[in-house]
């Protein structure tokens, strides 16, 4: 039981994080080509100035909870997937200081020079977490002599459509929020793209759909509980409804694209149950949330701390986002009081 | 290149790098919300002006700790496999908990410091600058109650072929992550009372803004004093506990060979490794060692020929380490002595050269934090887990050499340009005026 629990939170952390970080990565991929010049670039970066760190902690709880729940599995996720793993880092590395650095000097090369920073290492990690996710919903390679695969056999054409559906939800959620965090011509030239976007997205999104039922044994639990349709059915219905939504409030549509980010990633967590990471020679080395879980000490006294803990950190970041809800306003970048990036 | 070596180096490179930043954040967030607290108090606008000044350099230094943090969570899956799978039920829980509980609230009220200082009231702004300083200390605490275990590990048992807690408050309430924590966010205190003093004196030699940095000069020479008095007496009970815990880590600090009862301590002595001897010994302090060790004189201490030669740890980088620290520590609190000696006086802009020393002096404590974790890591081993893992088994079996060798690089090429960038980023703010300083301030 507690490891089911535990099973649950591992894919809702998962699935906050990407709900979170994702419209960062699709800001910073999309700022080159919405912003026209360095003060609106300023106004795309000060939407997510306040927040993203907090998003990124999301994912270091993550990694946290599967090192304390899962720890054989963050042993070998981390391990197997070793090169991607690292191009993430170094990704979010290069993103995180980027923002701190690129306001910091005055001159036009240097700002440039972080604003393809920005846009490169929020594509690269939007990319490679989908391809990671790809590869897991698949399985990996590895049995009791230990791991089979290479970089490139990640980059199989299952884990890359994956990668490719996580990249255009992240762009689709990115314009969304840039809609209305933005102002005047900025939210416009996003508006506009969040438009363009959806239809590219909803078409991936049935392909991936389909794709899975082959590449993957997902469906099983599916078609074992088919109550559990319920949850792929409220993505797919929140896709469309993002897209009703676009032509009366953005805020709404935003909200939906929520939605449908956790949605998704959890109609990949219900398929893998009780897998964590299914093995793609043999299902009896399937990394499962019994053979690979602490203790039931640890998973109690684990749970504890997350069930008080978790709804203080959720109540005091909806306070700090309600803070910053007002759109950013070129007034308020030119204002030397108030601290921007 | 085999691969225990390079995931060693890789730990211990990333970690270190880590650590130039983290003690100064340890240390800043709290003389940055004291000088906020100060300004809310009595609406003295320095007080204000110096949090934007030294709150921009906090935030500069910020930026390089939290991204290289982030690397060595993921290093001890990626390079330390089996080391994970051993320690996971014990060693996760601490740093799960060290993100729910302090990073959340560290970026989200660090958020709501940089950019809400029109959205929320005057108190709450400083409310916010309390909660960056409380969360970035208690992320210390649950990172270093990890640590203490991989150094004394209890409130355990081997089970599965692996350890497997049994009480987690033994764990967190053991002495030596109580001790650890202690000494180490006071070590980071000294670092950020001796940069604010530093930088403060550097500005005063140029005759910039004189009420201001005599002011923040203040700030600096109280809370310094007061830490580097703590850092010191927690750094002795720490020893002993050391001693207590970790005979052979002991025993290289103070390159003891003999076992002896009563041990003296040798105010100038060079190792020997080789030979299993100190060439020179001079200048003992009859029974000083089992005095600072154990609290008593006639105490046994255990030599290193005591242990078999693969359970001792590398004894004359623990030994250098160990005395420059002590031996840092020390000059800290004269210095500080002084500073606060001469704030009390009123006498600070007088001494131009005890100011020029205080400039030249903010790398030493940074120098100190560094030498103390080589002492208490290099000090452990070989083992990873003392007395249950050694290093050498605790790699991950799934990564080759090229792995790692490719990452070190990308880490050496990564971190060297960063880090240039940002310790220029924070020479070059740290040298300009604080905001509208130019037209007023001053006689
Ligand atoms: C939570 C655990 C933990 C924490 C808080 C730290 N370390 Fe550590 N350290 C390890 C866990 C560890 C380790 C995983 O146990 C290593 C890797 C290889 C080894 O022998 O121990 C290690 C090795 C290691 C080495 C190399 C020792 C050797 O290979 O001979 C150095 C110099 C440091 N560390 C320094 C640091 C610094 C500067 C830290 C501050 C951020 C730090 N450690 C925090
Ligand atoms: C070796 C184990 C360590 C790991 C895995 C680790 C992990 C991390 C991570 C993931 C972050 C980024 C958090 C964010 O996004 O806000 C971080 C930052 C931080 N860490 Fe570490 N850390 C380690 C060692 C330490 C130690 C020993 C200390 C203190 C004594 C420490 C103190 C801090 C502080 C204060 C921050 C805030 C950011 C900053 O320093 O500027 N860390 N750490
Ligand atoms: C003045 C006397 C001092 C003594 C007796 C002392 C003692 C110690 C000891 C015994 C350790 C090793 C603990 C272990 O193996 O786990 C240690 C570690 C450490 N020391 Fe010191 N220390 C002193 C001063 C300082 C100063 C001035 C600083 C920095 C400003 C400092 C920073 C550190 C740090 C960062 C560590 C690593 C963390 C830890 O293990 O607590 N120390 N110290």
């Amino acid at each position: 039981m507690l490891n089911t629990i535990w099973f649950a939170l591992w894919g809702l952390l998962w699935a906050v994080y990407f709900m979170l970080d994702g419209y960062d990565f699709g800001v910073g991929i999309l700022h080159p080509f919405i912003a026209k010049d360095d003060l609106e670039r300023r106004m795309v970066i000060n939407t997510i100035g306040p927040v993203w760190d907090g998003n990124e902690v999301w994912l270091i709880t993550a990694g946290g909870a599967t090192f304390a729940a899962f720890p054989t599995t963050y042993a070998y996720m981390f391990s197997y997937l070793y090169t991607p793993l690292f191009l993430i880092l170094a990704s979010l590395i290069l993103r995180g200081v980027s923002f701190e650095f690129r306001g910091k000097i005055e001159s036009e090369g240097w700002k440039k020079f972080w604003d393809f920073v920005i846009f490169l290492f929020s594509l690269i990690p939007a990319v490679l977490f989908g391809v990671a996710f790809g590869n897991i919903f698949e399985g990996l390679p590895f049995d009791a002599s230990g791991y089979h695969g290479t970089l490139f056999s990640l980059l199989n054409p299952y884990g890359l459509l994956t990668g490719v559906f996580f990249l255009l939800m992240f762009l689709e959620h990115g314009a969304l929020w840039l809609s209305f965090k933005a102002s005047n011509s900025v939210a416009e030239r996003a508006q506009a793209t969040a438009k363009k976007i959806w239809p590219i997205l909803l078409i991936v999104a049935v392909i991936f759909l389909i794709y899975t039922k082959f590449a993957t044994n997902l469906y099983n639990n599916y078609f074992n509980h088919p109550i559990w349709f319920i949850v792929p059915l409220i993505a797919v219905l929140s896709l469309l409804l993002m897209r009703v939504f676009m032509n009366t409030s953005f805020v709404k549509a935003f909200f939906a694209s929520c939605v449908m980010i956790v949605t998704v990633v959890f109609t990949g967590v219900i398929g893998l149950y009780p897998n964590l990471i299914p093995s793609s020679i043999d299902p009896s080395y399937n990394l499962t949330i019994f053979n690979s879980s602490s203790s039931q000490y640890t998973l109690k006294v684990m749970l504890i701390v997350a069930v008080i803990f978790v709804p203080i950190v959720i109540a005091y970041q909806i306070w700090a986002n309600l803070l910053f809800k007002e759109a950013i306003k070129k007034e308020d970048l030119e204002d030397k009081e108030v601290e921007t990036y | 290149m085999d691969t225990v070596l390079l995931a060693r180096w890789q730990f211990a490179m990333t970690a270190l790098f880590h650590f130039i930043f983290v003690p100064l954040t340890l240390g800043l967030s709290f003389l940055v919300a004291i000088m906020e607290t100060a300004y809310v108090k009595t609406g003295d606008e320095d007080y204000l002006r110096m949090t934007k000044f030294f709150g921009k350099l906090f935030l500069i230094n910020f930026a390089l700790g939290l991204v290289t943090g982030i690397t060595l969570e993921f290093e001890f899956g990626m390079n330390w496999a089996r080391y994970s799978k051993f320690v996971g039920d014990i060693f996760g829980s601490p740093l799960a908990i060290e993100a729910t509980l302090a990073f959340f609230l560290e970026s989200t009220f660090l958020g709501v410091w940089i950019f809400g200082w029109k959205k929320v009231s005057k108190k709450v702004h400083a409310l916010s600058a309390w909660l960056v300083a409380f969360g970035t200390n208690i992320s210390a605490l649950w990172i270093l109650i990890a640590n203490a275990w991989m150094q004394h590990p209890v409130g355990y048992v081997i089970r599965h072929g692996r350890a497997e807690f049994v009480n987690f408050w033994a764990a967190v309430l053991q002495p030596y992550a109580i001790l650890k924590f202690l000494h180490t966010i006071h070590a980071g205190f000294v670092v950020g009372s001796f940069f604010v003093m530093g930088i403060s004196a550097y500005h005063l030699l140029k005759n910039h803004d004189v009420r201001l940095f005599k002011k923040a000069f203040k700030i600096g020479a109280y809370f310094g004093l007061y830490a580097a008095i703590v850092v010191f007496i927690i750094g002795d009970l720490h020893a002993s506990e050391v001693a207590r815990t970790q005979p052979t880590k002991l025993a290289a600090m103070e390159s003891v060979w003999e076992t002896e009862k009563g041990a003296p301590m040798y105010l100038f002595l060079i190792p020997d490794e080789a030979h299993e001897r100190n060439v020179v010994q001079i200048l003992g302090i009859p029974k000083m060692l089992s005095i600072l060790a154990y609290h008593n004189p006639n105490s046994t201490i255990k030599g290193l020929k005591s242990f078999p030669k693969k359970d001792r740890p590398p004894v004359t980088i623990t030994f250098v380490s160990f005395r420059t620290m002590v031996g840092l520590g020390t000059l800290f609190i004269l210095l500080a002595l002084y500073a606060f000696y001469l704030v009390k006086t009123d006498k600070v802009f007088e001494k131009k050269g005890f100011l020029k020393l205080m400039v030249y002096a903010i790398p030493l404590p940074y120098l100190a934090c560094e030498l103390g974790w080589i002492v208490a890591e290099v000090g452990r081993q070989p083992w990873i887990v003392y007395g249950l893992l050694r290093t050498s088994q605790a790699t991950s079996t799934a990564v080759n050499s090229a792995q790692i060798i490719m990452t070190l690089i990308g880490f050496i090429f990564l971190y060297g340009v960063l880090g240039i960038i940002d310790i220029y980023l924070l020479f070059k703010y740290a040298r300009k005026l604080p905001e509208s300083a130019t037209t007023e301030g001053g006689y």
